[in-house]
């Protein structure tokens, strides 16, 4: 028996205190929205250990700042999906537009179509795999966790990257500041196995994966390298 | 004929040695050091360069037409709310001057702490920095506002949630349009664990937040923000001062219930040099601007507005507040109340190369009255209780003598106090405020303009 909130007569707040209201031990945990019809954040900032499944489009900031919640969105998601998440799942049917993932601190965003650009800005910690390609500056200034793509990457990927780990499996349009190729170890393969298969990509070869990161070099500032800011 | 003892020639007199007021020694030691090291200087502190400000305003005080209060009598009012436009828990401070933000790393956790305790004793807010909250300042203030940041660095909900208000932070006056770069010697072990980066690099603040961009975004990003805390915590909006009108209206119109305006006297960790004094505008040219906003909106008082940059003493409060703000925030002021700069410590700032009172080198963690550092034996030297004491004493300076001065116009509040109390005594100044050039009924400008 699951809850079920329709956005065609609630609204955002009603969604929202909702699934605040509910403590760690509650045994509603199963929510249907229904009728996101691409409202802004939906199910913000949910930390209790629930399933929540949006049965359609959702605007910006889905499932943003969750702490323990699994998020569903059965279509698309807008801007900054699980922007600033700290724990739990969020997993996204369609495609998700920029921003998706940013500074997330910790959990798992799957995204099974396409993530545009900036997609992992300044993650830090989080664990994103995108089912398809990604869009320029993914991973801009990513400090740490891991972002796997199994399609392609776009220009800049990486730029001015910390200690983030990348994983791409088809090509890369070019790498941005400070971001190199790392040799794959059998431990990033073990560990890119079991994030694909908890990310419903089982069938995947983690062996088919290029891994980059940060090279280092503008960890301390210096003016000769300037041209590379 | 005998011409006497011969006197030796004298030498034909030479003009007298002249620096150039365009190439003065600061201008050329700073050439030298450029051509010397091949990086443009980095600095703490704010705008050292003279520009137009409040000095430059004076009071009228009570005439025949105007009845003043009396001192130590008759009451006048200082308290402030904060965010009740939409939020269903405002802020309340006792005083009309605020903490501003400053950060866990470049400042110390002592220094914080003493910012907390003092603002709690004068009953007014404390604020976050870049890398989020400690559990130190969170206990130690009252009221805290917690700033969301570009870089967002230790970005929590839980301390989003565990704060009084909310600050998104655009920009700020030091730097309208840039980030920050605070060097490794001040990222420690716990300084690099709370911005999950590792200890010892340079890191870099980012300019613009990663997950929106411009005003339409912005309502979005409040809107979330309001859902997240259940529309209880004021959300502020910080700008630097650049184009006060329209970044007010743009804050406002996106849903904020306080836009926070900071001139380019106002301080910063670390900033190119370049940059703090050629970027922004002086306060004393925003605030109207910025007041005029929200005038236009019909939304002055309603949404407060907040300013800072270069205050002082109580007299550029009860300015500010006579040009239309509703409260004013310290930064670079406050630390001077807890020790920066102090004569004391000369010895050591000379041997730092520098001076009491012209020590800006915060971003290079050697300070030492021990407040912008991360050096243990450097930090120790700030006791967070005497500072608490000592900003606590400064704040209710500031108010005393904003006060003095509002009772003198007659006002029973100090948010009574208006344009119509000043005058200008520089043709400037006159056009910033908008105010006449005193002795006469002249606002250069028109007194408008955005």
């Amino acid at each position: 028996m699951s809850d079920q909130i329709d956005l065609a007569v609630a609204t955002t707040r009603d969604l929202n205190g909702a699934l605040h209201g509910l403590p760690p031990d509650t045994n509603r945990t199963l929510w249907r929205v229904l009728n996101p019809r691409g409202q802004h954040a939906l199910a913000v900032g949910v930390d209790a250990p629930i399933r929540v499944e949006i049965a359609g489009h959702a605007g910006y900031y889905c499932a943003g700042m969750n702490g323990g919640a699994t998020v569903v969105v059965e279509g698309n998601a807008g801007n900054g999906v699980a922007e600033n998440m700290m724990a739990g799942r969020v997993e996204v049917r369609g495609d998700a537009s920029a921003a998706a993932g940013a500074t997330a601190h910790g959990g798992l965003l799957v995204i099974h179509g396409n993530a545009s650009a900036r997609c992992g800005i300044s993650m830090k910690g989080v664990d994103i795999v995108v089912g398809g390609s990604v869009g320029h500056m993914s991973a801009f200034m990513a400090q740490a966790g891991t972002l796997t793509v199994l399609g392609d990457a776009g220009d800049s990927l990486g730029d001015s990257i910390y200690e983030a780990q990348l994983f791409v499996r088809g090509s890369v349009a070019s790498l941005g500041a400070d971001c190199v190729e790392k040799e794959m170890r059998d431990t990033h393969r073990t560990a890119l196995a079991a994030r694909l298969q908890a990310a419903g990509f089982d069938g995947v070869d983690a062996g088919s994966f290029r891994r980059y990161g940060s090279a280092r070099r503008l960890y301390h500032f210096h003016v000769d390298n300037a041209g590379n800011y | 004929m005998d011409q006497g003892p011969s006197t030796p020639p004298r030498p034909a007199p030479r003009p007298a040695p002249r620096m150039s007021a365009t190439f003065d020694p600061v201008t050329l030691a700073e050439i030298r050091r450029a051509a010397a090291t091949g990086i443009y200087d980095i600095r703490g502190y704010g705008a050292k360069r003279a520009l137009p400000h409040f000095d430059d305003l004076l009071f009228l005080g009570a005439s025949i037409s105007r009845y003043p209060l009396e001192g130590y009598r008759e009451r006048c009012g200082t308290d402030v709310v904060l965010g009740a436009r939409f939020a269903k828990k405002p802020v309340e401070l006792r005083i009309p001057v605020t903490i501003a933000g400053m950060s866990f790393g470049s400042l110390s956790a002592q220094a914080k702490e003493a910012l907390g305790r003092g603002a709690t004793i004068a009953g007014t807010s404390t604020t976050t920095g870049d890398g989020g909250m400690t559990p130190e300042e969170r206990q130690s203030s009252a009221t805290l506002v917690y700033q969301y940041l570009p870089s967002r660095y230790g970005m929590n909900p839980d301390d989003l949630r565990a704060a009084d208000a909310i600050e998104i932070v655009v920009g700020q006056g030091a730097k309208p349009g840039g980030g920050g770069m605070l060097l490794g010697q001040k990222i420690t072990e716990r300084v690099a664990a709370m911005r999950t980066l590792p200890p010892g690099i340079d890191q870099r603040s980012a300019s613009r937040h990663p997950d929106w961009t411009g005003p339409d975004d912005l309502e979005i990003k409040i809107l979330e923000l309001r859902e997240v805390t259940d529309w209880q915590k004021p959300i502020y909006v910080k700008v630097g001062a650049s184009r006060p009108y329209y970044d007010t209206a743009l804050a406002a119109k996106a849903g904020a219930d306080v836009v926070v305006l900071d001139g380019m006297q106002g301080g910063t960790a670390a900033t190119q040099t370049v940059f703090i004094e050629n970027v922004g505008l002086p306060i004393l040219a925003a605030i109207r601007p910025a007041v005029q906003a929200l005038q236009d909106l019909g939304l002055h008082r309603t949404v407060q507005l907040v300013v800072s940059g270069g205050i002082r003493n109580g007299a550029d409060v009860a300015k500010a507040l006579a040009l239309g703000a509703d409260a004013v925030s310290i930064g670079t002021a406050a630390l001077a109340a807890l020790g920066d700069n102090d004569p004391a410590f000369e010895a050591e700032y000379a041997a730092l190369g520098t001076h009491a009172g012209s020590y800006d080198a915060w971003h290079e963690g050697r300070d030492p009255a021990g407040i912008t550092t991360q050096d243990p034996a450097l930090a120790a030297r700030l006791d967070p209780v005497l500072g608490g004491r000592r900003l606590a004493n400064y704040l209710a300076v500031l108010t005393l003598e904003a006060q003095t001065i509002a009772r003198a116009c007659g006002k029973s509040h100090v948010h009574n106090l208006e344009p119509e109390d000043l005058v200008a005594l520089t043709v400037e100044a006159a056009a910033m405020a908008r105010v006449p050039l005193a002795g006469t009924s002249w606002i250069p400008g028109g007194g408008g303009g955005q």
